[in-house]
């Protein structure tokens, strides 16, 4: 054994490292990312979810009630309240996924505070993510005891002119939940879907692309008549294709194994596909912009772990978005994940129709024509 | 555009420039319709630049080319319909089939689906590859890809087909292989061929003229045999002797056309502008002084002499020392 020998083989590793940025960036900005990313994505105060409140009351009682709200509106800033003025739209932009919780206070309310006959308040929950039910049940249910036990009970209606009685029997809360109980491995199956097309995305349209493109494949394609735009949507059509298939299996395999209620209804496998299809186009896009410029076939392979992080963890796949400090809130919003994960757990958890993801498709599609302008802006057909 | 009125392939004051580094200097040639035409020089001499340039790969920095008719820049797409190229590096696709990779060419250039289905057999059939036609080219030698790259290049039948280092990399038998197939394309389809090539002996083989390329400009252009009858003194006679007299070497020296003499370990080496006049003369010489000649060879006439006299170096040499510019603009 030869120190010299060894020391040449060390010598050649570390000069390769030092000057490749990719490897670089890998091994050093890949840790520190998913340490920012997934240290805030997890277990964030959540914040900001709509819930409806529907008063049928209408009286002082029932006033009270929704100033206490307010009151947890402007503190803690769990919820923001909207007014509704009828329970059954509430219900329809809760399964639509518009609100999160629906708190009905039923017209007898403030009847049966004064006969001391049980009042309830009706809270009607999106159980389909526990993080934000537990929540705002949580807030709730404070809210609730707050009454019950008569603490402060003139604090935030100070200006109240007649006196609360004392509640007995106290006021119930009666937790209606939509959906069946969900585990949370159905709540991640939506993630694991929009990963699977991901994965495609990435090895089809960043690591394939640039192999080919760096063994001199491209050249026999250039040297032909084809024009960029041709080029370009073929490669993309192309890995729509494959996230779709990928997409599709995943849904499939995943929601047998996850325990998908009525998997095999054919409207929404229709809508399912319809949002695989336009979350396929979109992240492959997104990829071969990304791309459309490089030639080391280091750089996508470095860019995998990075890409993942940035764009799965922030999505609401894992942990709901409103748990998310505002910067990280704003990558939400620019990633395609976040559209694709939130159409699939509607489809797949809430059965919602269209209504709850016409939207998401029309921001995918929109974004997926914005990426391959300027793909086709960007991309060189020289060499 | 009928382009037999044309020449096939007129360069006008080509340039390209990458950063500070000139790697085609303005260069012109013509390219005649049927002839095959090759680009000599050693790796980084700007043979790839130039032919990326007609091919529609890389936009000029100045001058122009037109290609059977088309400009490279203005009317590129024109240029691509006309030509058939096969770069330098093996671009067929492994993972599909010999049969795979001809069809989405095929497509590529519009071809119907009936001619097609004619011409794919066809042209597998010439280079010799019917029997590979389904198989994966991942499985194919270099000199089998090389062939199917060739009938690629021929789905859309050009007039005018580039190859840009075709025997580069691949096996003595491979290479006869992809002569034999040049010779004939020339031959029966009446193509235009423009090749470029490190290697004397396949310019010398192929070709019909020869542009020598050194340091991205042309150094000479012309047939390869009027090219070597324009170097003086390159023939070289290689005689061996029994007891020479002394003054053998100052008389081999006043042989007609002689210009210098050599002794390597008793072999003469002799330069001489007429090989066979001098071995004729140094014969009679040897008789009439009683001088028994052992040994006697000559050197016609190489490209290599070719190359050294315009250039000034050999083609070994000059390979070697433009590398590191050719990969510095390559990476860029």
């Amino acid at each position: 054994m030869k120190p010299q020998r060894i020391f040449a083989i060390i010598e050649r590793d570390m000069r390769k490292f030092l000057r490749s940025p990719a490897l670089m960036m890998s091994s050093m900005i890949f840790p520190l990312m998913q340490l920012i990313v997934l240290g805030y994505a997890f277990g964030g105060k959540i914040k900001g979810i709509k819930i409806a409140v529907v008063d049928d009351d209408r009286t002082v009682y029932s006033r009270d009630l929704r100033e206490r709200f307010g009151a947890i509106v402007a503190g803690p800033q769990t919820m923001q309240v909207e007014n509704y003025n009828s329970v059954s739209d509430a219900i329809v932009d809760l399964r639509a996924g518009f609100v999160r919780a629906v708190v009905y206070i039923p017209v007898d309310y403030s009847r049966r505070v004064d006969q001391g006959n049980r009042p309830r308040i009706a809270f009607i929950e999106d159980n389909t993510d526990n993080f934000v039910t537990s929540e705002i049940l949580g807030r709730m249910q404070d809210l609730v005891k707050d009454i019950n036990q008569g603490l402060n009970p003139f604090q935030p209606g100070q200006r109240l002119t007649v006196p609360l009685p004392r509640l007995n029997p106290l006021v119930d809360l009666e937790v209606v939940e939509l959906y069946p109980y969900i585990e949370y491995i159905k709540y991640l199956l939506s993630g694991s879907i929009a990963m699977s097309v991901f994965i495609v995305a990435m090895i089809g349209g960043g690591i394939t692309f640039i192999d080919d493109k760096s063994r001199g494949l491209h050249e026999g394609y250039l040297v032909t008549p084809i024009t960029k735009s041709e080029l370009i949507l073929g490669l993309i059509f192309s890995g729509a294709i494959k996230g779709l298939m990928a997409g599709t299996t995943i849904t499939i395999i995943g929601g047998l194994i996850a325990g998908i209620d009525r998997l095999w209804d054919p409207v929404r496998l229709l809508y399912l596909m319809a949002v695989l299809a336009t979350t396929s186009v979109a992240m492959i896009s997104f990829m071969f912009l990304l791309m459309v410029r490089v030639s080391d076939p280091l750089v996508p392979r470095a860019m995998f772990g990075v890409l993942n992080t940035l764009l799965y963890f922030p999505s609401g796949a894992i942990y709901p978005v409103e748990g998310f400090p505002v910067w990280l809130r704003w990558i939400s919003y620019i990633d395609p994940f976040t559209y694709a994960v939130h159409a699939l757990k509607a489809l797949l958890l809430k059965n919602a129709g269209f209504s709850a993801i016409y939207s998401d498709i029309l921001i995918l599609s929109g974004f997926s024509a914005v990426l391959v302008i300027l793909s086709v802006a960007f991309f060189k057909r020289q060499i | 555009m009928n382009a037999t009125n044309h020449n096939a392939i007129e360069v006008t004051k080509l340039k390209k420039q990458f950063g500070d580094f000139v790697a085609v200097k303005e260069v012109s040639f013509t390219v005649e319709t049927g002839e095959i035409f090759g680009l000599l020089g050693p790796n980084g001499a700007g043979k790839t630049t130039l032919i990326r340039m007609m091919t529609t790969l890389t936009p000029p920095t100045s001058g122009t080319a037109e290609v059977g008719g088309h400009d490279v820049v203005s009317d590129a797409d024109g240029v691509r319909h006309a030509i058939g190229v096969i770069p330098q590096a093996l671009t067929s696709d492994p993972e599909l089939t010999a049969r795979e990779n001809m069809m989405i060419h095929a497509k590529l250039y519009g071809l119907t689906s009936a001619q097609r289905t004619q011409l794919i057999p066809q042209l597998l059939e010439s280079v010799g590859l019917s029997e590979f036609t389904d198989k994966l080219v991942g499985s194919f030698s270099g000199g089998m890809r090389r062939r199917l790259e060739i009938a690629r290049g021929l789905v859309h039948s050009p007039k005018i087909m580039f190859l840009d280092e075709p025997t580069t990399g691949l096996d003595p038998v491979s290479r006869t292989a992809v002569w034999e197939m040049i010779t004939k394309l020339k031959e029966s389809a009446g193509l235009t061929i423009l090749l470029t090539t490190h290697y004397m002996d396949e310019a010398d083989k192929l070709c019909d003229r020869i542009a020598i390329v050194d340091h991205g400009q042309l150094v000479a252009l012309d047939t390869p045999t009027k090219l070597k009858d324009s170097v003086p003194a390159a023939d070289v006679v290689e005689a061996e002797f029994d007891n020479p007299p002394a003054d053998w070497d100052t008389t081999l020296g006043k042989l007609s056309g002689v210009a210098s003499v050599a002794d390597h370990d008793g072999i003469r080496h002799i330069s001489t502008t007429s090989g066979p006049v001098t071995v004729r003369e140094l014969m009679d010489m040897a008789r009439d002084r009683g001088v028994n000649v052992r040994r006697v060879s000559v050197q016609g006439t190489t490209l290599d002499n070719v190359f050294l006299y315009y250039t000034g170096r050999q083609l070994r040499d000059a390979a070697s020392d433009t590398v590191k510019r050719d990969m510095s603009h390559l990476y860029k």
